[in-house]
């Protein structure tokens, strides 16, 4: 009857796993939920990760983590993760699941969704209210420009939830790890992955604390190094809007808004972009904005938190000497 | 070959959003539809692919009659065909079900979808049916060739990109840069208006979420402008004032 928490791996380039911060929120969300419920809190964690990495799921209050190590698991795999996934809801009895919204997430919920006839709800801002009967809950729509308050009543009921939709508090508790080894569909390996290009050890977007974003009005990917050095002195992720990803000044997956990635940092920095309708709905779930613009009438100060009218070639290198000489 | 495109037909994207009958309806006033943006490219893939390989595109559409002038409009960019199930679209498995249902009796070679909607953006529905008619699903598509029996796929993953090979049949959800967004011509805005579309009733069971009331976000409060001689200031605001760095 436990609260199943599908929590996602980052393999590094040894083979080794470390839990995805996302996945941290999402143990946290998962335990605060069968609180409410009354249960536990179980983490599924599908791939080859240490002892140690696998009972921090305690900290964030998962009281069991099970563990399926298959060799045939170890490459990320929609079809065969949402085939465990249904096996360890099936396992558990759990009737909610909760998986943090990733590009594996996203596929794995629905496809495990499918399986279980689960209602799935995806972009989950806040913690759900109601029992196990029935469970209402926040979501983003219209791209961020509204909300829906969303009832489910199915057996299982499946929820995706994007950042900061839970603010994690830790504490030194450990979970019990578990071996689990379910039945796998020789189906679920049809497909052959020919290769993975991936910037290693960045930050994904969606999962960036701060993220520093740049428009136009940096004037060509030359220009990129002093809004790096922002990002940098910030340890935040870079973004940028879409027509720098369409002149190829920065690569597809860095695109922010409407037709690209949607994010909710705690601190989204816009430098020199206009502020469009559709990138703002990238972008407005941000705790805080702050804009650089050198037009005070750029649309973008409307959404913003904290302004500066000026030139960012200005700005920028200031700004990150300020951050730097604070220590 | 044949190809069935799944579109959604959704809210202009620079429309405002507001709500009627005590924020538990969508209120359509003034508000102009178009193509899903990534159905967008889902049927612009389309259609290259049937010129290249001589495939029969169809668009199906879970949706209302007020739905048809987009439904009307991907047949004049391509679409031999079109299919509405006449139900309104209001959870994410139900709409599954319907793409399943004429799935199965149709058995495309490939199903195209957007990536998402852009009006609940679930990114759900390929990975549902792919799940229901048993056959693999990916998303976000970038890059799509078929080759005999074969697709050949680059995927967008966090950070990069992930290339892969698989059989048909298979269900793709798509964004760009997969194909240049196609614009209807004179042509075939003419022939769109003969070209059969076929309204259905929906099957299945009922939706297994609801929405029960909508909000909009609360009003942003007044931007705190930070004069650029004093830019500096801003880094100790958001240390001590915001409480984010
Ligand atoms: C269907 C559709 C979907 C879209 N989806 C997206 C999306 O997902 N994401 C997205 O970003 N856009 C999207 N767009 C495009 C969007 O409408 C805007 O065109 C785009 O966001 C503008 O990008 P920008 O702000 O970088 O450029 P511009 O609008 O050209 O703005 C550049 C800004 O930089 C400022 N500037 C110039 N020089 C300087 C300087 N030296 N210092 C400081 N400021 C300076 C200017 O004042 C200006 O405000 C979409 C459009 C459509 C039609
Ligand atoms: N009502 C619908 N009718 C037809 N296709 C749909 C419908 N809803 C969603 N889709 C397809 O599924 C994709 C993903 O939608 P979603 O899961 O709602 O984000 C869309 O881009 C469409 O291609």
């Amino acid at each position: 009857m436990s609260v199943l928490i599908f929590a996602e791996l980052d393999q590094a380039a040894d083979g080794t796993g470390s839990l995805r911060k996302s996945s941290l929120e999402a143990i946290f969300y998962g335990a605060q939920v069968a609180g409410m419920l009354g249960t536990t809190a179980t983490a599924l964690v599908i791939g080859s990760a240490e002892a140690p990495e696998l009972e921090l799921t305690g900290n964030y209050g998962a009281t069991k983590v099970l563990h399926a190590t298959a060799e045939r698991l170890a490459q990320p795999n929609n079809m065969a993760y949402a085939t465990v996934l249904a096996a360890a809801a099936g396992q558990e009895g759990s009737s909610v699941v909760i998986i943090a919204k990733s590009s594996l997430g996203d596929a794995v919920a629905a496809r495990a969704a499918g399986k279980l006839k689960a209602g799935l709800v995806s972009n989950v801002v806040d913690l759900p209210e109601g029992d196990a009967a029935s469970l209402r809950v926040k979501r983003s729509i219209y791209t961020g420009k509204a909300f829906a308050i969303t009832e489910m009543k199915s057996p299982v009921k499946i929820i995706t939830i994007r950042k900061n939709a839970v603010a994690p508090q830790t504490t030194d508790a450990k979970a019990a790890i578990e071996a689990f080894s379910p039945t796998l569909n020789d189906q679920d390996f049809v497909a052959q992955v020919t290769g993975v290009e991936k910037a290693t050890g960045e930050v994904p977007l969606t999962e960036a604390d701060i993220i520093v974003s740049g428009g136009r009005g940096m004037r060509g990917p030359e220009n990129w190094g002093i809004l790096e050095d922002l990002a940098h002195a910030l340890h935040a992720a870079t973004g940028c809007s879409k027509p720098v990803s369409d002149l190829d000044w920065r690569p597809h997956h860095e695109h922010i808004g409407q037709t690209g990635i949607k994010v909710s940092p705690n601190l989204y920095v816009a430098c020199g972009i206009s502020g469009a309708i559709q990138h703002l709905a990238g972008v407005n779930g941000s705790k805080v904005i702050v804009v650089i613009n050198k037009d005070a009438e750029a649309p973008f100060f409307k959404a913003a938190d904290y302004g500066i009218v000026g030139d960012v070639f200005d700005i920028l290198p200031r700004l990150t000497k300020a951050v730097q000489s604070a220590g | 070959m044949k190809i069935l495109v799944c579109v959604t037909s959704v809210p202009d994207t620079t429309a405002r959003i507001s709500f009627t009958d005590g924020d538990t309806k969508f209120s359509k006033a003034g508000v102009q539809y178009i193509t899903g943006p990534y159905d967008d490219y889902a049927l612009s893939r389309a259609v290259e692919l049937k010129e290249q390989l001589g495939a029969t595109l169809t668009v199906l559409n879970v949706g209302e009659a007020d739905a048809e002038p987009v439904i009307r409009k991907c047949l004049a960019i391509g679409a031999d065909d079109a299919i509405r199930v006449n139900a309104e679209p209001t959870d994410a498995y139900f709409v599954a079900e319907q793409i399943a249902a004429i799935a199965r009796q149709e058995s495309y070679d490939l199903i195209l979808m957007g990536r998402e909607s852009i009006d609940f953006n679930g990114g759900q529905v390929h990975g549902i049916v792919g799940e229901m008619l048993g056959i693999p699903s990916f998303s976000p598509v970038m890059k799509l060739d078929i080759e005999g029996t074969k697709a050949k796929i680059a995927r967008e993953i966090e950070g990069g990109k992930e290339t892969l090979e698989a059989s048909l049949p298979l269900v793709l959800g798509c964004q760009e840069p997969i194909a240049e967004w196609k614009i209807p011509n004179m042509r075939g805005i003419m022939t769109a208006r003969t070209k059969p579309l076929r309204v259905v009733e929906p099957s299945g069971s009922d939706s297994l979420t609801k929405v029960q009331k909508y909000e909009l976000p609360p009003p942003k409060g007044a931007c705190r402008m930070i004069p650029a001689e004093e830019a500096e200031t801003l880094i100790g605001l958001l240390r001590t004032e915001a409480k984010i760095i």
